[in-house]
């Protein structure tokens, strides 16, 4: 077989398999924006795979499942912004409590849908002439609506951090939430706000598992990918492009190790698993490196902010 | 008469068990320099908050060019023409000035830099605050990130500008070009309110003062009644030595011998520079400088926190540069940090332990396996009642203390261990009139029982006053040293911000940095 004929589908599945990931990221990324660690997004996304799926069952539209999985993850993440904004709680602790949660609750609303068809899945299709673009037309124009929406989404969220005014109060509510407080706007509701569509992306993530990836419902389908999500946006530097890098590298090795087991090369499949989790932490380890000591995080990340506090 | 700008009547707010603000009149008009003048707890801060409209008032009223307005959010406030500068500034580091300029408005979706620059350079060149809008906040100096404040606050539209203690963080030329700003800012109608606690400033630059004390106001003096006598009179209800009687230095031997050293800051990168420092028995010598220049690492190294990465450390010509802090606390080195309840008190520990974290282990205070309550306690009242310090209990967590009482808590400890070396950083940060004069008068006393002290300090009034010997901190070197007697303020504002001009001045005599 040709390179070219081993190439082109590669990418093109790195892209499919990158998407989930890039959506919970690009999540995380406007919540931590917004100054709040959520590492709840492996449960959001959960409960965002089975709220999906569940809906497109019931009503046999994979939109309305869209809409059930962006409700439910939204839910999930304002029980994340009630604890860290209002109550104050860790947010680490939250977080983790989350993952629990939704791991639990998914797994026992989900129980009846093992197995399973679902009547309508996002299929692909193929976006008219860009399509059939030599090479790129494959690669990036051959995919279901979700992953043109998320290349949409990444051109829009970076536009709207960098040049639009309300983007530019979303990072400052990041770095100096006193500062957005000073002058009038309101840091608590703004807070309340990207939280909850943060968790509404992490939802759409899980949901185009059990929607479009492979339509269907398993019990834990996201298998760790919420927490890949969690490492990308630092991956990302808090940046949506990088964070698209980032999500198709993954979804670009994840692939990768699944050829080279259908091909049969001489390697366990355990370990042809674990290369795109290993990956992410070699190259976590490189950024970080790389930018030590360097202002990257936005500067309150994971602070609860107290205006009486001085 | 003119009308006033703002105007507040009858101004009352309780906090739970506190009278904050009782009945407070206060009118600003429109072309004044007004000084709010208070100790810490007179309400001063309160009154500021309410006029930001961070506090909503409990009775009385806001009137805003002759009508009443209720202030609901610091939104209505800035819409009411009221720019508060926080002593804290309100700015993100990593974005530019312009960023931080036009950050919570909202008259258009995108971000319009073109436009947004030539305003800000119209208003430079109207009030003659020069800044550059696309320099980011984390390379400027303090005074430059003041004057984007300002500048924040004018381009909002604010015909009166609250500045809370403004020059707590500024060298004296800074704080002059502020003062001439708010001259420029006041001839042009704008109303400017100053916070502070610096007599000296009020007299320099206020046309009128409004005194608060208890909540109360206590008097409010026209230009030609500024006094500081009489403003402290106000201010604390009864007479107060502005200066101390200073007991000329007996400085025998060298105590504490810096020589060439070199520390790194937090961040891996030398912070002290081949530093050599000499304080002799008996001496309190100040060193200023803008926070930053190597004033914590030094301390440190000194008490023995940090490591140093070349030169020696020595006290009472025995060489202390790798020893242990509780090595170094044993051989009579006592340090009281910057940050009294971080590093100097444990906050949630009650005032008898707090007074014997440094020598629970010795056995005066702990048998072989357990500490001798009677005696922690008894040693707890000796010194509580001495330095008088106002407590509700012995058993109470510290942190529930004032500012005052934690400092004179934590001098408490460290003097009573009779150091040979006292290292002191800023002791009055935060500290109203009264409280200043307790703690530095404390600090006097233990000079003429013969302790070295060494006196770090970004107040230079309060190094004025107190040292025998200036010297000025830059960029991790020592940049000159004199006697008081030769001390002139404006030469060390200049060594400050690292001016090299007077170094001939140095005394060869004394050690100086190379």
């Amino acid at each position: 077989m040709s390179g070219l004929e081993f190439l082109i589908p590669l990418l093109a599945a790195a892209i499919t398999a990158g998407t989930p990931i890039l959506f919970a990221a690009l999540g995380e990324l406007i919540t931590e924006r917004a100054g709040i660690t959520n590492l709840g997004v492996e449960g959001i996304m959960l409960v965002g795979a089975v709220a999906g799926f569940m809906a497109a069952v019931a009503t046999g539209s994979p939109w309305l499942g869209l809409l059930a999985a962006m409700l439910a993850g939204g839910g999930m993440a304002f029980i994340h912004a009630i604890l860290t904004i209002t109550l104050r709680a860790n947010q680490v602790v939250s977080g983790l409590s989350l993952v629990i949660f939704g791991t639990g609750l998914s797994g026992y609303l989900g129980k009846n849908y093992v197995g399973i068809p679902v009547p309508q899945s996002f299929t692909p299709v193929p976006l008219g002439p860009l399509a059939d673009i030599p090479f790129l037309g494959p690669i990036f124009f051959k995919h279901d609506i979700l992953v043109y929406l998320s290349f949409v989404l990444v051109i829009i969220l970076f536009f709207y951090l960098y040049r639009t005014r309300p983007g530019l109060n979303l990072r400052a509510l990041g770095e100096n939430p006193a500062a957005v407080d000073a002058l009038g706007l309101n840091v608590f509701a703004l807070k309340y706000i990207y939280v909850v569509i943060g968790g509404m992306l992490s939802g759409i993530g899980g949901a185009y598992l059990s929607l479009a990836y492979a339509p269907s419902w398993l019990e834990n389908m996201t298998a760790g990918r919420g927490w890949i999500a969690v490492a990308l946006v630092i991956f990302a530097l808090w940046n949506p492009v990088r964070a698209m890098l980032g999500a198709y590298l993954f979804g670009g090795i994840d692939s990768l190790g699944f050829r080279l087991q259908v091909v049969g090369v001489g390697i366990s499949p355990f370990i042809l698993d674990m290369l795109p989790y290993l990956f992410t932490v070699l190259v976590l380890v490189f950024v970080v490196a790389r930018h030590k000591g360097r202002l990257t995080a936005p500067g309150a990340l994971g602070l609860p902010y107290d205006r009486e506090e001085r | 008469m003119k009308e006033p700008l703002i105007s507040l009547q009858g101004i009352v707010k309780k906090f739970p068990g506190v009278l904050a603000n009782d009945h407070v009149n206060m009118e600003l008009y429109p072309g004044e320099i007004h000084a709010v003048l208070g100790e810490n707890g007179s309400g001063k801060s309160t009154l500021m908050s309410i006029l930001a409209g961070l506090y909503r008032p409990d009775l009385g009223k806001i009137m805003v060019s002759g009508v009443e307005q209720k202030f609901r959010s610091p939104r209505d406030a800035i819409f009411y023409g009221i720019g508060m500068v926080h002593q804290h500034f309100k700015l993100v580091e990593p974005f530019s000035v312009a960023e931080n300029i036009t950050l919570g408005e909202k008259d258009s979706f995108l971000l319009s830099k073109e436009k947004l620059k030539t305003k800000i350079h119209e208003l430079g060149e109207k009030y003659g605050l020069k800044i550059n809008p696309d320099a980011k906040i984390w390379q400027l100096s303090v005074g430059e990130k003041q004057r984007v404040e300002i500048v924040r606050m004018l381009y909002r539209g604010s015909k009166v500008l609250v500045l809370d203690e403004p020059t707590a963080v500024l060298t004296p030329q800074e704080a002059q070009e502020l003062f001439n700003n708010l001259r420029r800012l006041a001839s042009a109608n704008c109303a400017v309110v100053l916070i502070t606690h610096k007599l000296n400033e009020v007299q320099e630059i206020a046309d009128r003062v409004t005194v608060l004390r208890q909540g109360k106001v206590a008097g409010v003096l026209e230009k030609n009644q500024i006094t500081a006598q009489e403003m402290v009179r106000l201010m604390v209800g009864r007479e107060v030595a502005l200066n101390y009687e200073r007991k000329p230095s007996s400085a025998g031997r060298v105590v504490l011998d810096l020589e060439k050293v070199t520390a790194l800051n937090d961040l891996g990168i030398p912070s002290l520079r081949e530093c050599s420092l000499r304080v002799r028995e008996g001496e309190i010598f100040g060193l200023a400088g803008v926070s930053g220049n190597g004033q914590r690492e030094l301390a440190e190294v000194i008490a023995g926190l940090r490591r140093i990465e070349s030169g020696k450390v020595s006290l009472d010509s025995q060489e202390i540069s790798h020893r242990s802090p509780r090595e170094i606390i044993d051989l009579g080195v006592s340090y009281v940090p910057e940050d009294r309840l971080g590093m100097g008190l444990v906050p949630q520990l009650n005032t008898m332990e707090n007074l014997i974290l440094k020598n629970y282990h010795q056995p005066e205070y702990s048998g072989r396996w357990l500490l001798k309550p009677k005696v922690i306690q008894k040693h707890a009242e000796v010194l509580v009642d001495q330095y008088q310090v106002k407590l509700a209990s012995l058993h109470q967590p510290v942190k529930s203390l004032s500012g005052g009482n934690l400092q004179k808590l934590l001098l408490a400890r460290e003097i009573s261990g009779a150091p040979k070396l006292m290292v002191v950083i800023y002791p009055a940060r935060g500290l109203d009139i009264g409280a200043t004069e307790a703690v530095h008068k404390l600090l006097l006393e233990l000079k003429s029982r013969k302790t070295a002290i060494l006196l770090i300090s970004e107040d230079l009034d309060e190094i004025l006053k107190l040292a025998d010997r200036v010297g000025v901190i830059f960029n991790g070197q020592l940049n000159g040293e004199f006697p008081i007697e030769q001390t002139n303020l404006e030469e060390v504002g200049l060594l400050m911000m690292g001016s090299r001009s007077v170094e001939e001045r140095i005394d060869d005599n004394e050690p100086a940095c190379l």
